[in-house]
């Protein structure tokens, strides 16, 4: 049986720069100084999810879509006890991850954006003290650490000091640690990030064979091919809320038309969205900042000609070009007018 | 209360401890044992000390070993765990409740602060020779040497939440060496009386109730009353537990 995973109106203000922030950029405690005694202090306020509501089923595997600093870590980090939320509440099976930590934290697996190694130890250290944690008998340890070491290909460094493991290793051994206690729901946060491409499918093979045990997987990531391949269903997340949601294919056929291409010309003269939308194939144009517009069409390239014809007759010249073929990134240009990579 | 994380988080610990016991013990105890070495050999036998600093100096160097010991233990780990590879992570999922890893960090400190003491008394009585007048005292100095123990590994959790990895030099030059040079290790806080405001002002150190109350429990040189100083520590070792668990909730919970 599965655990499924609610999270119910969650909001989360940070009144301190956030640890992820800290994690990238090293910290330093230099207090923020007011500017004079009369001024206000400054508040530091940063709204990092802004009335999330969802749901994740048992046994599915859920995508949380989005760019950096859409809030897609911070929601994992409620979900796994280690950000108190602000306002709302997220259950993992019946139990509130804020209320009922413990119960919660039994249940989950987490595998971070960076590798959170302890690095006083070796990797097989690592697997036999987190099976320990979670109470497992000695040779349960032994029995499961031996396997997930063999499953990842690490057998030949497990009596090494992570420490001195390549990214790709201390990837593979953080999955593994998440696994070792063989939770019901396993989080991961951009878990392919800095992967190379063969690391990256077998993390996939993974995910998908330990969703076929019937574990609830949920994954973060900027990706738009893993979130195809890999999610049952998605979550596309920007500012903190949630854009749009539903099965990859369900959120790819709700783009009117498919392919998006967004045209920059030198000037656009009035006429030319109706001309443009005259062309064969095209669905909609809308209006976009900087001199361009967005064509919605059924087809990508052979409308380029057609269309530098039609602003050649308006005194309008094409600059650039980007066509976005359907796919979950056209989704969300389409929902947020912005690139997932801007 | 979950004793089986705790156990287990224990004995990782204790692993990792025992892995780096050689340079810990050489970072913990050579400084000591070169001052014993100097002050209670070097000056007492050439005869610029008298002979009885020995037994004075001997507990406030087992003071500072146990401090600097259970301090490091606590304070370095988490300094690096907290920091942007947020190594302590892992330990934080462990299914228990987050104040017990934090609980569980100060009792590994205090195993390894009570190590340290209890080497350093035969370590340091080998290296000044004959001349150390003990006059020993087994269930205050008991008692004493956990509190000692508790309050430099609290001490750790408070210092280890607060401050940054640029930082740790700063707190060995402000914050340690004051208070070892102001903590009546090398000599009783009797002796002070010549500097009446200094004698009061050392009182805010802990590391005063430290020296002075295995002072009065190991040997017979003067010393505070040790009730005071039990109290004394029972009531710093409370103002440190509050602080750092405070402050570990505040490291531990974004």
């Amino acid at each position: 049986m599965g655990i499924g995973i609610r999270i119910e109106n969650l909001r989360k203000v940070y009144d301190t720069p956030p640890p992820s922030a800290a994690r990238g950029g090293g910290f330093s405690f230099v207090a923020q100084k007011t500017a004079g005694p009369k001024e206000k202090k400054k508040k530091f306020e940063v709204v990092a999810i802004d009335g999330i509501t969802l749901e994740m089923r048992a046994g599915e595997v859920f995508g949380l879509l989005g760019p950096n600093g859409a809030g897609k870590s911070t929601t994992i980090g409620v979900l796994t006890t280690r950000t108190r939320p602000t306002g709302g509440r997220a259950f993992i099976g019946e139990y509130d991850v804020w209320q009922e930590q413990v119960k919660a934290k039994r249940l989950i697996g987490v595998v971070p954006q960076r590798p959170n190694l302890d690095f006083a130890l070796t990797a097989r250290e690592i697997l036999l003290f987190h099976g320990a944690y979670f109470g497992q008998s000695a040779r349960e340890r032994e029995r499961r650490s031996d396997d997930l070491l063999e499953q990842f290909h690490l057998k030949d460094r497990a009596d090494d000091m992570v420490r001195n493991f390549s990214g790709g290793m201390m990837q593979r051994i953080s999955i593994a640690r998440a696994m070792m206690h063989d939770p019901e729901v396993l989080f991961l946060d951009e878990p392919s990030a800095g992967l190379d491409p063969q690391t990256r499918l077998m993390l996939w093979e993974i995910v998908r064979s330990y969703n076929k045990l019937g574990k609830t997987i949920v994954l973060t990531t900027h990706y738009m091919d893993e979130a195809d391949a890999l999610c049952d269903r998605l979550a596309i997340i920007d500012h903190g809320r949630i854009i749009s949601q539903g099965t990859p294919t369900e959120l790819k056929a709700s783009i009117p038309g498919g392919y998006i291409l967004r045209l920059r010309f030198n000037q656009v003269p009035e006429a030319l969205p109706a001309e443009l939308r005259k062309l064969p194939g095209v669905t909609e144009v809308r209006p976009a900042a900087n001199s361009s517009l967005d064509v919605y069409a059924d087809r990508g390239g052979p409308l380029i000609a057609p269309i530098v014809n039609a602003a050649q007759a308006l005194d309008a010249e094409l600059h650039d070009v980007h066509i976005a073929e359907p796919s979950l990134e056209t989704l969300f240009l389409h929902h947020t007018g912005r690139s997932l990579r801007d | 209360m979950n004793w089986k994380t705790f156990y287990a988080l224990l004995a990782r610990d204790g692993h990792v401890a025992r892995r780096n016991l050689l340079p810990m013990l050489l970072q913990n105890l050579l400084q000591p044992l070169l001052l014993t070495f100097v002050f209670g050999r070097v000056l007492t036998t050439s005869g610029m000390m008298h002979p009885e600093y020995k037994s004075i100096l001997l507990p406030g160097v087992m003071a500072i070993s146990m401090v600097l010991s259970g301090v490091q233990a606590v304070a370095m780990p988490l300094i690096t765990e907290f920091q942007f590879t947020r190594e302590i992570e892992d330990r934080l999922l462990a299914p228990m409740a987050i104040g017990w890893l934090a609980v569980e960090k100060i009792a590994a400190g205090m195993v390894q602060a009570l190590v340290a003491g209890l080497v350093v008394i035969p370590a340091a009585w080998l290296t000044m020779g004959s001349g150390v007048q003990l006059s020993f005292q087994p269930l205050e100095f008991a008692v004493v040497c956990v509190l000692v123990a508790m309050f430099s590994s609290a001490g750790g959790l408070v210092l280890g939440c607060t401050i940054g990895q640029t930082q740790i030099g700063l707190m060995f030059s402000l914050v340690i060496a004051p208070m070892m040079m102001f903590g009546c290790a090398y000599y009783p806080w009797a002796s002070l009386a010549a500097f009446p405001v200094l004698q009061w002002a050392v009182l805010i150190n802990p590391l005063v109730y430290a020296s002075e109350g295995l002072r009065g429990t190991l040997t017979r040189a003067p010393h505070i009353n040790t009730m005071i100083v039990m109290g004394a520590l029972v009531l710093i070792n409370c103002l440190l537990l509050v602080a750092g668990l405070k402050k570990f909730h505040q490291k531990a919970v974004s």
